[in-house]
């Protein structure tokens, strides 16, 4: 019955997420999804026909037939069931093992562009923070992207381990402190995708959340132009308020943190920038622990170009009200 | 550590208060209860200080139940936090994250392996007809061992604040700089202190069934049961050690500031996540192949037939076994290790449904030509084999590298790994302990409110578990602690969290059945209480009263179904001519009062308090010196003695058959 049901809904295509991919990456794994479920529905059935049909013939009763207490095996039946998942797995190895490989290469772009766009993706507790290194500029808690041009994502993490996750463009990779990976991800069609860290990182994890808004490219190009000319510029100091664990909302600067610091090579950094912004770890159980996750108003220093001194000034780390914590889109 | 007073006992929860009420009540009460029956003297002399592998087997069992009833409750609590979307049950974040912790730690940790270890302990000496395991003394510290380890991880939760890091308590997150306080610490203690028990209690198995096999038990006739607990023992003795030595270093991390995994001084966080599943993933097969050891049992024997392909089995749990050491990096395909990496251990993972394609098959073709009754016990068995097919399947979906990216940390996990433990481990569990009650108490539990937990419980797991799937494939996220109502995760979410409520409900009938059978079963006499379809060794016994020394004079064995193949031949084996003398070990308090000093020393460690950690490390190694000059070479039972038990039984079941 669950499995009938679970077909329906499959067959309707009705929109669970995962199979409702919208870039090249995610349809690569919707298909070798589908794939799987078939094989696996047929194993299922399979041995559910089999208990149904002993359990109800060899059910103990009133002229209970066929009863052969002594049969202990088959070695040709048991070969039989041996073979036949070694074949099933061969089967299944093959597309799955194709796909492993394949999604580490560019996807094929469909626009004049081809060359990927790079996206650097930063988590910190509890917030993400892309860097466009070409375009040097930087963004808080969203994404712009080209539709249909391939983009490389560059993971790392300031902090704890977290994963990088738009389910509508394919699947998660880890962001680790000291280390970089990689992720390719292509969007085939406009709009805005859930994004989000989908590894626990503690108290502010459910809400570490992100939009990525797929847009055309002269008007990404025209929002990076924007984002250079009028976006405030980002400083150390600004950054290192990033760092704090906490909420923040969507911001966008001009420059990147990559002029200072890359975290796939400095490990330290958060940590060391927590203690410069005068943040201390306490036990949650402690009277001084805050109930909640706080949600900071970042101070952007929007004079910064002109004082670079105001650089070293302390920080500003009013906590808000509850009324846009739990902001989504 | 700069422990305040005030942070010493946790505050401002009502649940943790409800928790601190009901602990000090139960305390209370025990002591109460122990002193106005007059009860302190019988239960040192006749429990806590045990070696029989009986006792020590119903101790644990006892333990681990409890255990459960905890880790079912924090269960109760997050389903009844996800209902909904934005549901104030739980209040904040750090309070769910620390029941999902606590939650998943219990249960793998605290309930299936020691519940599995139980039942190894009640059954497999009886199986291979010996007398006790290979090291009495060792078999009671394991267990006490564990229980102090238990308690010490326990005790979080009122005092100091629960762990929060998870169950795999990734660093860095569980370092001091992002999980301060010494909720970490009792982790890592609990862990530490319990474990010793396992890696002793894998050890003791090992030498038991390798050294005290009664006469013609080869290995290739030795039950099921008995294969599945060596085999275990042997992943145990593998896999313990990685985790001593990792929770170690974890330990000097939070501790004494080293950097083995954390972000400072090229610390090496990915480290302690291979580490974990270097342990973690064969752990998955410790409490799993005990479980699939006693389906065979049961299957067996309530289908009144052989079993189907026993050599297949065999081999089939020692590829499971290798195997297990050969996967664990499937826990972090989303690590970026590169193409081929990914390709192997997606390969290596899915080969291990191969041989468990092979035992699902084996059990169906047990089923064929048989006469199957459905006794409590069987049935837990078959609703094993579905719904163990359901999550076995799913883990091929997951083992699929490219496909596990999208899968990876979502529900279709949590309920992939919900199928394969309640349905194996949980079943197991159940199906054992109704299997071998009569061995343990004499009696057989009530088979009417059996099918009824049975049923509420197989229904409630599926409402709650299936939706979950959908949940995965929808984005869902595991471990948050809220969503959003434009999610579209509210309907499947409540369903699940129904269904997790009648697990919850068939659980309490459970504990009910038990006290109803002990009021109003009638006494077991024949020692084969099954209908008289027992076909291993530990049916050969009496089971009404168990004599301490198992058998009155050891079987031989001529057959994989030693007993079976008796009683088709007409063989009474408690027909025995000439009794002799019996040599069995003497019980003994140094164990328990070692372990005491384990959870002083451990708990004076959690909370950095130097002096108490060395008064628990001087009293540890005070039992260890004592234990060195001790001689105890245990104590003989006369052969008069054990002709006199033997006929008092004799006659119970003569009465009871004259009647």
């Amino acid at each position: 019955m669950f499995f009938a049901l679970f077909m329906l809904i499959l067959l309707s295509g009705c929109g669970l997420t995962v199979l409702d991919p919208q870039g090249t990456v995610g349809e690569q794994q919707r298909d070798l999804i589908i794939l799987s479920i078939v094989f696996m529905f047929i194993i299922v059935l399979v041995v559910f026909i089999l208990l149904t049909y002993f359990l109800v013939k060899y059910r103990e009763r009133d002229g209970h037939r066929g009863y052969n207490p002594d049969i202990d095996g088959s070695v040709k039946l048991e070969v039989v069931w041996t073979v036949i998942p070694i074949i099933i797995v061969t089967i299944l190895s093959i597309p799955t093992v194709y796909t492993i490989f394949n999604i580490e290469e560019v996807p094929e772009a469909n626009t004049e562009e081809e060359e990927p766009l790079v996206v650097h993706a930063t988590s910190a507790n509890w917030k993400w923070i892309f860097s466009y290194p070409e375009e040097n500029i930087e963004t808080v808690n969203f994404i712009n992207i080209p539709v249909e041009r391939p983009v490389l994502f560059k993971l790392t993490s300031a902090d704890s381990m977290a994963s990088f996750w738009v389910p509508q463009l394919g699947g998660q990779r880890y962001n680790m402190a000291g280390m970089q990976t990689e992720l390719y991800l292509q969007a085939g069609e406009e709009g805005t995708y859930y994004g989000r860290n989908a590894n626990f990182t503690g108290e502010g994890f459910a809400e570490m959340r992100f939009d990525v808004n797929a847009i055309e490219e002269e008007a990404f190009n025209e929002w990076v132009t924007e984002v250079q000319d009028e976006a405030p510029v980002l400083t150390q100091d600004t950054y290192d308020q990033f760092m704090v664990p906490g909420h923040v909302g969507e911001y966008a600067f001009s420059g990147t943190h990559l002029d200072w610091v890359d975290h796939a090579l400095d490990a330290e950094y958060a940590l060391e920038a927590r203690e410069r912004q005068g943040y201390e770890p306490v036990n949650p159980h402690s009277p001084e622990a805050a109930d909640d996750v706080p949600f900071y108003d970042i101070d952007v220093d929007t004079d910064a170009v002109e004082n670079e001194e105001r650089q070293n000034e302390g920080p500003a780390q009013e906590e808000e009200g509850d009324s846009n914590h739990h902001h989504h889109h | 550590m700069d422990l305040d007073w005030d942070e010493f006992i946790v505050t401002g929860e009502p649940f943790i208060l409800a928790g601190q009420i009901a602990i000090l009540l139960t305390t209370i009460g025990i002591i109460f209860v122990l002193t106005y029956f007059k009860k302190w003297k019988w239960i040192w002399n006749e429990w806590i200080t045990s070696v029989d592998h009986r006792k020590i087997g119903i101790m644990y069992i006892i333990a681990s139940v409890l255990m459960m009833i905890r880790a079912g409750v924090d269960a109760l609590m997050m389903r009844t936090q996800l209902a909904a979307p934005n549901m104030p049950f739980l209040g904040e974040a750090q309070h769910y994250n620390e029941i999902f912790t606590t939650h998943g730690t219990i249960m793998i940790i605290f309930v299936a392996t020691p519940f599995l270890i139980g039942l190894m302990n009640v059954a497999t000496p009886l199986q291979i007809g010996a007398r006790d395991v290979a090291f009495p003394f060792l078999n009671n510290l394991s267990f006490w061992t564990f229980f102090w380890g238990a308690m010490l991880f326990n005790i979080s939760f009122v005092i100091g604040g629960a762990p929060s890091a998870g169950w795999s308590a990734y660093m860095p997150l569980a370092s001091n700089d992002l999980s301060p306080g010494p909720g970490q610490n009792f982790y890592l203690l609990g862990l530490q202190i319990s474990g010793i028990g396992t890696l002793a209690t894998g050890i003791n198995l090992v030498v038991t069934i390798m050294k005290m096999r009664a006469k013609g038990m080869r290995l290739m006739r030795m039950p099921m049961f008995t294969w599945t607990t060596l085999i275990t023992s042997l992943i145990i003795i593998g896999a313990f050690p990685i985790l001593t030595v990792a929770l170690g270093m974890q330990t000097f991390d939070r501790l004494w500031d080293t950097s083995f995994f954390t972000l400072q001084d090229g610390g090496m966080p990915m480290m302690w996540v291979n580490l974990f599943w270097l342990w973690g993933h064969p752990e998955v097969y410790i409490v799993i192949l005990p479980a699939f050891g006693i389906f065979s049992e049961i299957i067996a024997t309530f289908a009144r037939k052989r079993l189907f392909g026993y050599t297949s089995m065999v081999f089939a749990i020692a590829a499971i076994s290798g195997l297990s050491f050969l996967v664990w990096v499937h826990h972090f395909f989303t690590m970026g290790a590169g193409p081929m990496v990914n390709s192997f251990f997606s390969i290596s993972t899915m080969a291990i449904a191969v041989p468990t394609g092979v035992k699902i098959f084996n059990w169906l073709a047990t089923l064929h030509r048989g006469r199957i009754r459905f006794s409590v016990p069987m049935v837990w068995a078959l609703g094993f084999i579905p719904n163990f097919t359901i999550g076995g399947v799913t883990g091929v979906m997951l083992a699929m590298a490219a496909a596990d990216y999208q899968y990876h940390n979502t529900y279709f996990l949590v309920s992939h790994f919900h199928y394969v433990l309640i349905a194996g481990t949980i079943f197991a569990c159940f199906a054992g302990t109704i299997y071998w009650w009569p061995k343990m108490f004499g009696l057989k539990l009530n088979e009417r409110l059996g099918h009824w937990v049975f049923w509420i419980f197989m229904i409630g797991f599926n409402v709650c578990f299936f939706p979950q799937y959908f949940l995965g494939l929808d984005g869902m996220p595991r471990r948050i602690y809220t969503y959003f109502p434009e999610d579209g995760w509210f309907s499947l979410n409540f369903i699940s969290t129904v269904g997790a409520f009648m697990m919850g409900l068939a659980f309490v009938i459970f504990v009910y059945n038990i006290y109803y059978s002990y009021r109003y079963q009638p006494r077991e006499t024949t020692g084969d209480p099954w209908g008289g379809r027992g076909r291993t060794l530990e049916w050969a016994t009496s089971s009404a009263v168990p004599p301490h020394y198992n058998f009155a004079k050891i079987p031989e064995v001529k057959d994989q179904d030693a007993y079976w193949q008796m009683k088709q031949e007409g063989i009474d084996p408690n027909d025995i001519e000439e009794y002799h003398d019996i040599h069995m070990p003497n019980y003994t308090g140094n164990p328990f009062i070692m372990s005491v000093f384990m959870f002083v020393g451990g708990f004076g460690l959690v909370f950095h308090w130097w002096s108490i950690a060395i008064i628990g490390a001087i009293g540890i190694f005070a039992c260890m010196i004592q234990r060195s000059f001790s001689r105890d070479n245990g104590h003989i039972v006369p052969a008069e003695e054990v002709r006199e038990e033997e006929a008092k039984i004799r006659e119970v079941k003569a009465n009871e058959s004259g009647q």
